[in-house]
């Protein structure tokens, strides 16, 4: 049976059936590569996306139980035209081998709209769940410092 | 190993952009030994096309992995120094699998010498065999070579490329070449006449390149600072292509299961169930596993689990404790190598009191965060394949043996990397993929494991033990004996290459006969297990392993000796090599080490010199009620020249963390043959909240480069179990650390 998402604004009409993850019909129907896929499990992170706002793991919402629009990374900037987290990342040059990046930008944009101004501990706390093999984590820090002021100065 | 008739059509797929209307130019031409370009070896370094000018613009090409490290960057950074363009303004591409692309640092580092204490006669004959990496086809990213082997090379290819380019402006403003000049990309006259190198590109083309002189340091620009990152806003936007992201007009989705007794065969196997799954359109017999082509890739997952398959047992004991008995079996077998023997280690000198310790560590899983994929398509007598390896020859000509075909017949396009620390440089995931799309032939396939599948099929770090003996005298080391033993990874991978080898293995040995120690009687002996688990390269390789076995020795030894750990190692290191001593001393100082600490927090040094680079860590830990927490961390490494400091910075803490990560967690254990770790809840790894803050100083009083994608990982992992020795009184001798101690999750 046919369902119906917003993703990033637009909407979306898939043919699959409910159980599958949301992660799977981002990336292998709509074309979305930009949110991936690290565990299957919700033990990495990298699958993160929001929905309404709410960072989520992509890859344990079925397609039948997504309850609101959809915003990945490609919905938050683009390269033409970055959002401030982005800009901050590149800023702070936090990317290795950037396959965590799309996840940890959607879960530090989830955490700022709801704090604005984090405090290391809470950075820390709201990360918890966004592994990084190459260890970037200080980056990511500061990062998230960084873009809590400029949206603040915005 | 590339044929005549191969290089010559490379040689023309680079070349025909110059034929449509632009130029190539390479390091041939400043190397071009004789004239005739198809002579073996010469022909070999008619390939070498790393600047492609044409109408659209300047492409450099990086034919390096990028997997985090920053290559592609630093590599496109040498050759725009010299040839005056910004890198904003260019393109960068891997380019093709190509025998042109050879890592001439590779070879060199196999010399069997210790690395600090070569003269530059050693450097130089390194230099030289490197070439051989031509012959073999080397095209690999690997051993923290890339910078050694592009420092000269590429500012060549530049600079070749940027007298070509002036020469032809030269002959059409009529002037001389000595009075142009070059900016951003453009040839710039006497008068202020501007003309931009794609102008340009059809009458170079025509040139016969002249010499270039390099220039002096003092006049770069982009070397030695930190460059942004050319693949920076990609991966802040997700736009930058993994493998795992390609994606191929009509593709379809697969996923795999190999017997998870890792060798074995298969007996046999029922589908049925999986082939009534939804979406699921073909079940392929991989002769050894399973695989299913379906509509997406979780559908895929679903139905490639659902197969019974009856698995054939595993080539080795099928229990961790019978395959480390296996190892310490090793110990009374003939030495494979002796790389040190210095004095006498047979006799203890007199008044010298000795100390013994037995080590052991656990197999480790490389863990990428993007799981093994691969993108393939068969058709026509032909493969094209699309994915992230550390090795595209190898990859190339492995495809080209599966599908019967010439290598010529078969394409490989590399992305980037979710990661590699020498996973991806393996080629099971590209054949596996060129397998799968076998089964439908004009059908592009994308094949990606599930995360289980990639953590219990990895050619993992070798589980591997160490038998030390010491002795100390007035404070001093006096006699160190060590023995190691574990299966080779060096000689494990070249048989999967159809390379023989043999002959002392210097990897497995790395980390601990090479240290900077002067310690006069001395010896390191390496002891092969023949053990059919498979193993390969995990960042840092033998580093990983010794450096925790030698350091932490050393950490027993200054104790028993009664001399604070760091001034210890400081003592025995100072006149044998100076800028390892400098690095202990910078994170001496920038710590304000003192040897003492409140009761709650602890302390450890660890220094291992590996790949050319010696680094020197030291770990603080604290007790928070009784849970034990990583709190800060100080490095410091001596680069010889970093290129890229602020890139230089970042694989150091990338090192320690990955060290850190595997020290407090990393352990592949075995039941039934079978791996038991699948996923992280049962690999953890360290996270923001407890991974140290960390302080890097970068030095630069070496006399060679050194390598910077791994030295950061070896001393790490001892300096923790150092830190906790501090601050417990137990010695850690075996890891993971989490199974003794309470470490923060």
């Amino acid at each position: 049976m046919p369902t119906s998402l917003t993703i990033n604004g637009s909407s979306h009409t898939v043919d699959l059936p409910d159980e599958v993850p949301l992660l799977w019909v981002l990336r292998d129907e709509i074309g979305l590569t930009g949110t991936k896929f690290g565990c299957g499990v919700a033990a990495c992170g990298a699958c993160t996306v929001q929905i309404d706002g709410e960072a989520v793991r992509s890859c344990q919402v079925a397609l039948g139980d997504v309850w609101g629009e959809v915003t990945t990374i490609e919905g938050l900037g683009t390269p033409d035209a970055m959002n401030k987290i982005q800009q901050a990342w590149v800023e702070h040059q936090v990317a290795q081998c950037g396959y965590c990046q799309s996840g940890q930008i959607m879960q530090a944009a989830a955490l700022l709209a709801e704090n604005p101004s984090p405090s290391d501990d809470e950075i820390d706390e709201a990360m918890a769940g966004n592994l990084c093999r190459c260890g970037t984590y200080p980056r990511i820090r500061a990062a998230i410092h960084t873009a809590a002021g400029n949206l603040k100065e915005a | 190993m590339a044929s005549i008739g191969k290089i010559a059509r490379r040689t023309f797929l680079i070349g025909s952009a110059a034929i449509v209307g632009g130029v190539a130019f390479g390091v041939y031409y400043v190397r071009r030994p004789a004239p005739n370009p198809l002579e073996p070896a010469e022909g070999e370094a008619a390939l070498n096309p790393f600047v492609l000018i044409d109408r659209q613009g300047v492409t450099l090409f990086a034919p390096r992995a990028e997997m985090g490290q920053g290559v592609k960057t630093t590599w496109a950074a040498l050759i725009a120094e010299e040839l005056d363009v910004e890198l904003d303004q260019v393109r960068v591409l891997h380019g093709p699998a190509a025998a042109a692309y050879y890592n001439s640092a590779m070879i060199g580092e196999g010399l069997p010498n210790k690395g600090y204490d070569i003269s530059d006669f050693q450097h130089n004959v390194g230099q030289a065999l490197g070439e051989i990496g031509k012959v073999l086809s080397l095209h690999v990213t690997g051993g923290s070579t890339s910078m050694k082997d592009g420092f000269e090379r590429m500012r060549e290819a530049g600079a070749t490329a940027r007298e070509t380019l002036k020469e032809a402006a030269a002959q059409r403003l009529g002037v001389d070449r000595a009075s142009l000049t070059t900016v951003a990309g453009k040839v710039v006259a006497p008068d202020g006449t501007e003309i931009p190198y794609p102008e340009l590109a059809e009458a170079a083309a025509q040139i016969d390149p002249p010499e270039a002189t390099l220039r002096d340091p003092g006049q770069w620009r982009y070397l030695g600072k930190h460059v942004p990152r050319v693949d920076m806003v990609g991966k802040s936007t997700g736009t930058a292509e993994f493998g795992i992201d390609v994606r191929l007009p009509e593709m379809k989705f697969a996923s795999v299961r190999m017997n998870p007794r890792l060798g074995g065969g298969m007996k046999g196997f029922d589908a049925s169930a999986a082939e009534a799954m939804p979406g699921v359109e073909t079940v392929v017999d991989l002769d050894g596993g399973v695989a299913v082509i379906a509509s997406n890739t979780w559908l895929a997952m679903q139905a490639v689990d659902a197969i019974e398959v009856e698995w054939d047992e595993a080539p080795y004991p099928p229990e961790t404790d019978a395959l480390f008995e296996r190892i310490a079996a090793a110990f009374d077998t003939d030495a494979n190598s002796t790389m040190r023997d210095d004095g006498d280690v047979s006799t203890l000198p007199e008044g010298a009191t000795e100390i013994t310790a037995e080590y052991r560590l656990p197999y480790l899983a490389h863990a990428t965060m993007e799981p093994m994929n691969g993108t393939a398509i068969y058709s026509g007598g032909r493969v094209e394949f699309w994915g992230g390896n550390q090795a595209p020859t190898f990859t190339r000509d492995k495809i080209a043996e599966t599908a019967g075909l010439d290598s010529d017949a078969v394409d490989v396009h590399t992305t980037y990397m979710g990661g590699g620390f020498g996973r991806r440089g393996e080629f099971d995931f590209a054949v596996i993929a060129a397998k799968v799309a076998m089964a439908v032939p004009g059908t592009p396939v994308q094949t990606t494991w599930s995360r289980e599948e990639d953590m219990r099929h990895d050619f993992y770090r070798p589980g591997a033990m160490a038998r030390m003996r010491g002795a100390v005298k007035d404070g001093k080391a006096v006699l160190l004996d060590g023995q190691i033993a574990a299966q080779s990874a060096l000689f494990q991978a070249m048989g999967r290459l159809g390379v023989p080898s043999g002959g002392p293995d210097k990897v497995l040995v790395e980390g601990a006969f090479n240290q900077p120690y002067a310690i006069p009687n001395y010896r390191i002996r390496g002891h092969v297990a023949d053990l059919a688990v498979p193993v390969g390269f995990w960042r840092s390789v033998g580093n990983s392993f010794n450096g925790f076995f030698h350091d932490t020795f050393l950490d027993e030894m200054a104790h028993l000796a009664g001399v604070d750990p760091l001034e210890f190692r400081l003592e025995h290191m100072k006149t044998e090599h100076p800028p390892s001593a400098g690095c202990l001393e910078a994170v001496r100082d920038m710590s304000g080490w003192t040897g003492k600490t409140p009761d709650d927090v602890g302390r450890g040094v660890g220094f291992t010199y590996s790949f050319g680079t010696p680094v020197a860590q030291i770990i603080e830990v604290v007790d928070e009620d009784s849970t034990i927490r990583i709190s800060k961390a100080w490095i410091a490494c001596d680069m010889g020249l970093a290129l890229d400091p602020g890139t230089v910075e970042a694989q150091m803490v990338s090192g320690m963390v990955y060290g850190l990560s595997a020290a407090c967690f990393g352990e592949i254990t075995y039941a039934g043959g079978e791996v038991e770790q699948g996923n992280f809840p049962d690999y953890e790894v360290l996270r923001m909240h407890t991974a140290p803050v960390t302080e890097v100083r970068v030095l630069e009083t070496n006399r060679h480069m050194g390598g910077a994608g791994e030295p950061g990982t070896p001393p790490a992992m001892p300096a923790l179990g150092n830190a906790l020795f501090d601050l417990t009184g137990r010695r850690a001798r075996t890891l993971p650390l989490n199974r003794e101690f309470d470490l923060l999750i």
